[in-house]
């Protein structure tokens, strides 16, 4: 039997403001428990929301990024349920009348060059406050609730089931993860759950118009557990129907340390919610200006930047993904090509994604931290280029401006005596001793052997202690030799 | 359209309302009537009115992004029934 996977996402992206979505408190993480909880976040008597404009913001800039509709009026509403991290005995959230409807996102499902792109539908992208936490350590048989998370602005985005594989998911859950840290509206941050995916899958025959019944997987907070729970639930609800068995709508939690799926107890009314608009919060209203001011000051988007540098910049469609995967990797990369010159695009390109990648990697930073500029790293690929130093020196230059050991590449090639090799008279002294000195490698290249004159290349570089062109050494060699 | 009491006590549950079967019908027989009244306005035309989501036709006022509040934990966890190490305390729930 073949079985095809469907898969929507909700995702709910944690808004980067100072202050809560409905009061004035803070929204800082990792405070002691409840002291960034005021009246409002605690329900007190009398309170009453107030909307945060930043939040807003947020909602109008993602809405704008994605191609959505950005409501020019939307409505607050009641989630009602009852838990002891919810204060009020209702979340705020928008339900009818959501800020944003529609919009798209453009994943990239599969590795390097071939990788294929997909266009993944966003239903709606709607404002709404975070709960608190329950802390279910023991506290003499009793939870202990932290309510400084309550209010915190979330930013819910939910896609259409349009993922077939938990790689589309993941692809999605990443482009995403990218786009909003791009747009600035969210740090992104999944360890502190600042970005958290719920995921609805089902299973049906394929070539069913039916979508089969769906579970939500709930509060995902890294790709790999992502994937993980949609494969283990993927297998387990075809496993169900294979035994004839049938699937029911349910909320299940993955288990990171068994890696299964598990529905939670369910209770019978806990999906009647009740919703209704909130009588303490007006309708949204956001004018066609300040829409058109929240566009002027968007970044230019990653898969409008993406193009420009394939375009500009001659790169192919994977090196211009991997430079825009962040803006900051992206606005690194382009301060670079702007100081090494656009003729230098490619080597640029190749030492952000190779050696500056893989020295970021071990350090564990990400390029705000990078331990070499732009410009010093611009100076470098400019002094490889204009043969000053050789590629194999070039990386020498490149710890050395990693280390500190200099201001720029000029400072170090000098105090470590690193340029190339360019007065011939001495070079050709080095060739005739390797040539004197290697009867046997003269030979075998004179009887027809091309590769002995590797070896040689090899002596005349090692005596110029690195320093030598081995192109040049190659062609002074090749000279030298003919018959 | 009429409530039955199975939906008031459905509703009264919902809302963690306990409520006697005595109340249960005296309820009923509030909502119903107010149900009255929605059917009777139903009947008005009301062709081309847009809807409203609130009773005051304005607009949401909006706030600057800034932290306002100071922590007033101590004088809150005053009077709460249960507090241990900055947490208030509830009975167990977990799922």
């Amino acid at each position: 039997m073949q079985w095809e996977v469907v898969i929507g996402l909700e995702t709910h992206a944690q808004l980067a403001t100072e202050s809560k979505i409905f009061s004035g408190a803070a929204t800082a993480f990792g405070a002691e428990p409840n002291i960034q909880a005021c009246g409002v976040d605690i329900a007190l008597p009398g309170v009453l929301p107030v909307l945060n404009r930043k939040a807003v913001e947020c909602a109008i800039r993602f809405g704008l990024a994605v191609g959505g509709e950005v409501a020019p009026r939307s409505v607050f509403a009641r989630k009602n349920y009852f838990y002891p991290d919810l204060p009020k005995g209702y979340q705020i959230s928008q339900f009818e009348e959501p800020v944003v409807s529609g919009g798209q996102l453009v994943i990239r499902v599969g590795q390097g060059a071939e990788a294929v792109e997909k266009t993944v539908r966003l239903t709606r992208a709607h404002l709404e406050e975070d709960a608190g936490k329950s802390l279910h350590e023991d506290f003499h048989g009793k939870s202990g609730i932290d309510l400084n998370r309550a209010g915190t602005p979330l930013l819910e985005i939910v896609s259409e089931p349009d993922m077939r594989s938990s790689q589309e998911a993941v692809a999605y859950a990443r482009a995403l993860h990218a786009l909003v840290r791009w747009i600035g509206i969210c740090d992104g941050n999944m360890q502190e759950g600042s970005f958290r995916c719920d995921a609805n899958v089902s299973v049906r025959r394929k070539g069913a118009e039916k979508l089969g019944t769906r579970r939500e997987i709930k509060n995902l907070n890294s790709f790999r557990f992502l994937q993980q729970a949609i494969d283990y639930e993927v297998q387990w609800q075809i496993g169900v129907l294979e035994d004839g068995g049938k699937i029911e709508q349910a909320t299940v939690l993955f288990n990171p340390d068994t890696g299964e799926t598990r529905a939670m107890r369910s209770k019978e009314d806990a999906h009647d919610y009740r919703y209704f608009p909130d009588p303490d919060l007006l309708p949204l209203v956001i004018d066609a200006a300040w829409k058109d001011q929240v566009r002027a000051e968007l970044p230019e988007l990653p898969d409008a930047m993406r193009a420009r540098f394939a375009r500009d910049y001659g790169l192919s469609a994977y090196d211009a993904a991997t430079l825009t995967a962040a803006l900051e990797l992206a606005r690194f990369y382009e301060s670079c090509v702007a100081a090494a010159g656009r003729e230098l695009a490619k080597p640029c390109a190749n030492w952000v994604m190779v050696d500056l990648a893989a020295r970021l990697n071990r350090a564990e930073l990400d390029i705000s931290h990078s331990p070499i500029t732009a410009q010093q790293l611009a100076g470098l690929v400019r002094r490889i280029a204009d043969g000053t130093i050789s590629n194999a020196m070039g990386k020498k230059v490149f710890d050395a401006l990693c280390n500190g050991e200099g201001a720029d590449a000029d400072a170090v090639i000098e105090a470590q005596g690193l340029r190339q090799m360019n007065d011939s008279g001495a070079l050709e002294a080095l060739v005739d001793a390797a040539i004197a000195g290697n009867p046997r490698s003269v030979e075998e290249y004179r009887a027809g052997k091309e590769k002995a004159i590797q070896a040689l290349v090899g002596q005349v570089m090692k005596a110029s202690k690195g320093k030598a062109n081995p192109q040049q050494v190659n062609e002074l060699l090749r000279a030298r030799l003919k018959p | 359209m009429s409530l039955n009491l199975e939906q008031v006590f459905r509703a009264a549950r919902l809302a963690r309302l306990a409520i006697s079967d005595a109340e249960a019908e005296r309820t009923a027989a509030q909502l119903n009537n107010i149900f009255a009244l929605i059917e009777q306005m139903q009947a008005v035309d009301t062709t081309g009115v847009e809807p409203m989501s609130h009773a005051v036709d304005l607009a949401q006022r909006l706030r600057p992004d800034a932290v306002t509040e100071a922590d007033r934990r101590a004088d809150f966890q005053a009077i709460a029934p249960e507090t241990e190490a900055g947490l208030y305390l509830v009975p167990k729930v977990i799922e």
